[in-house]
């Protein structure tokens, strides 16, 4: 297979783009990619300072370097969950690039922090792990790219999470959370920060790709809360329509951010948002979901050992 | 030639030279969920490892987090 762009020889195949790559177009085309939603979707510009939340994992990665790649202020933004096994080296993966790169690098320890790591929150709330950890990952990274300063908060969103989250809300009519998928959030309250998802047109297959490509040492390892998570169950699909009909996930996420969304959109307007009385951060709730968690853990865990 | 396949991890012992789209057809490995390496290379569908090869795929698929879009 020859590269569509040099004609030098292939490293990687993309049917929904009809076209096959040499690693350096690759890079290239990865890149402009993801210039490209991030013109298109109004979320960067050069002045920005932006927080890039980074796990360890390659679409992290793939965030963090493409972004500093194309010139933009980044610093990296790692939170240890306290997962096992998993996150000690997903730190160490994270430090490891930061060094590597001289690039900023900020981390929160949950457990060192606000006293819980993922397995305890499971354990002392009725949360299931990933639940738990949604819920952390949000509020820790905006409290923090508010606090230190940030303007702009990036997550390495693909396009395969993009889309099977469509799928999941679809399937289960959640016209509210149809209404508020967007890959660049502005920030609706003073206590929160934009936040953009700039790698929703590339799929977890090119990020990997692009990771091994640039050589990047990620963090290869699933988290082993993710087993049977539904949200595989919905990749697993959507990636048998993709074999059969190349391009089909991004005509159906891009599709509906271009003719969908607006549909729902009036299900998530109106929402008034506060100050938590705990925390002061935004909720719709006296207090936030967070703060909520953490008193449950606090209240049952004092109960177990008391 | 041997297959190593990654999460989870297990070995295959195949006889013969594959085209690795025929080799990951005929282990029922969707080609859109992984990435097929030979050492440091990536490799295309229209590539072929010899008997003698050792090759791994490597899943792309990750994920859990209840993160909204």
């Amino acid at each position: 297979m020859k590269c569509k762009t040099c004609a030098a020889k292939a490293v990687i195949e993309t049917r929904r783009h009809n076209a096959a790559f040499c690693t350096g177009c690759f890079c290239t085309h990865v890149e402009r990619q993801v210039q490209k939603t991030v013109d298109t979707e109004k979320m960067l510009s050069k002045d920005d300072r932006i927080l890039v939340a980074v796990s360890g994992g390659k679409d992290s990665f793939t965030l963090w370097e493409a972004l500093h790649r194309l010139g933009y202020s980044t610093t990296g933004y790692h939170i240890v969950l306290g997962i096992g096994d998993y996150s000690p080296l997903a730190r160490e993966k994270v430090e490891a690039y930061a060094k590597g790169q001289g690039l900023p690098l900020i981390i929160t320890d949950l457990k060192e922090e606000y006293d819980f790591g993922i397995p305890e929150l499971a354990l002392h709330t009725p949360r299931v792990p990933c639940s738990a950890c949604g819920l952390s990952k949000r509020y820790v990274m905006n409290r923090t790219a508010l606090e230190e300063g940030f303007t702009v908060l990036a997550t390495g969103h693909n396009l395969d999470d993009a889309a099977s989250t469509l799928l999941g809300n679809l399937l289960h009519w959640q016209t509210e959370q149809l209404g508020r998928m967007r890959p660049a959030m502005e920030a609706t309250h003073a206590k929160l920060v934009k936040t953009v998802k700039p790698l929703i047109r590339l799929t977890e297959r090119e990020t990997l790709a692009y990771t091994m490509l640039r050589g990047i040492d990620y963090h290869e390892d699933e988290c082993p809360n993710a087993v049977g998570a539904t949200s595989l169950l919905y990749k697993d699909i959507l990636n048998q329509l993709e074999h059969a009909s190349p391009g089909v996930k991004q005509s159906f996420y891009l599709g509906f951010l271009k003719k969908g969304r607006t549909a729902f959109a009036a299900h998530s307007d109106g929402i008034t948002l506060k100050e938590c009385e705990v925390c002061g951060q935004a909720t719709t709730t006296e207090t936030c979901a967070f703060c909520r968690m953490m008193e449950q853990a606090r209240r049952r865990a004092a109960s177990r050992n008391p | 030639m041997k297959v190593i396949i990654r999460r989870p991890r297990r070995e295959v012992e195949i006889l013969g030279s594959r085209r690795v789209r025929d080799l990951l057809r005929e282990l029922q490995i969707n080609p859109e969920t992984v990435l097929v390496v030979r050492g440091q290379d990536l490799l295309t569908p229209d590539e072929v490892v010899k008997d003698d090869e050792t090759v791994e795929v490597v899943s792309a698929i990750s994920g859990g987090s209840d993160d909204e879009m």
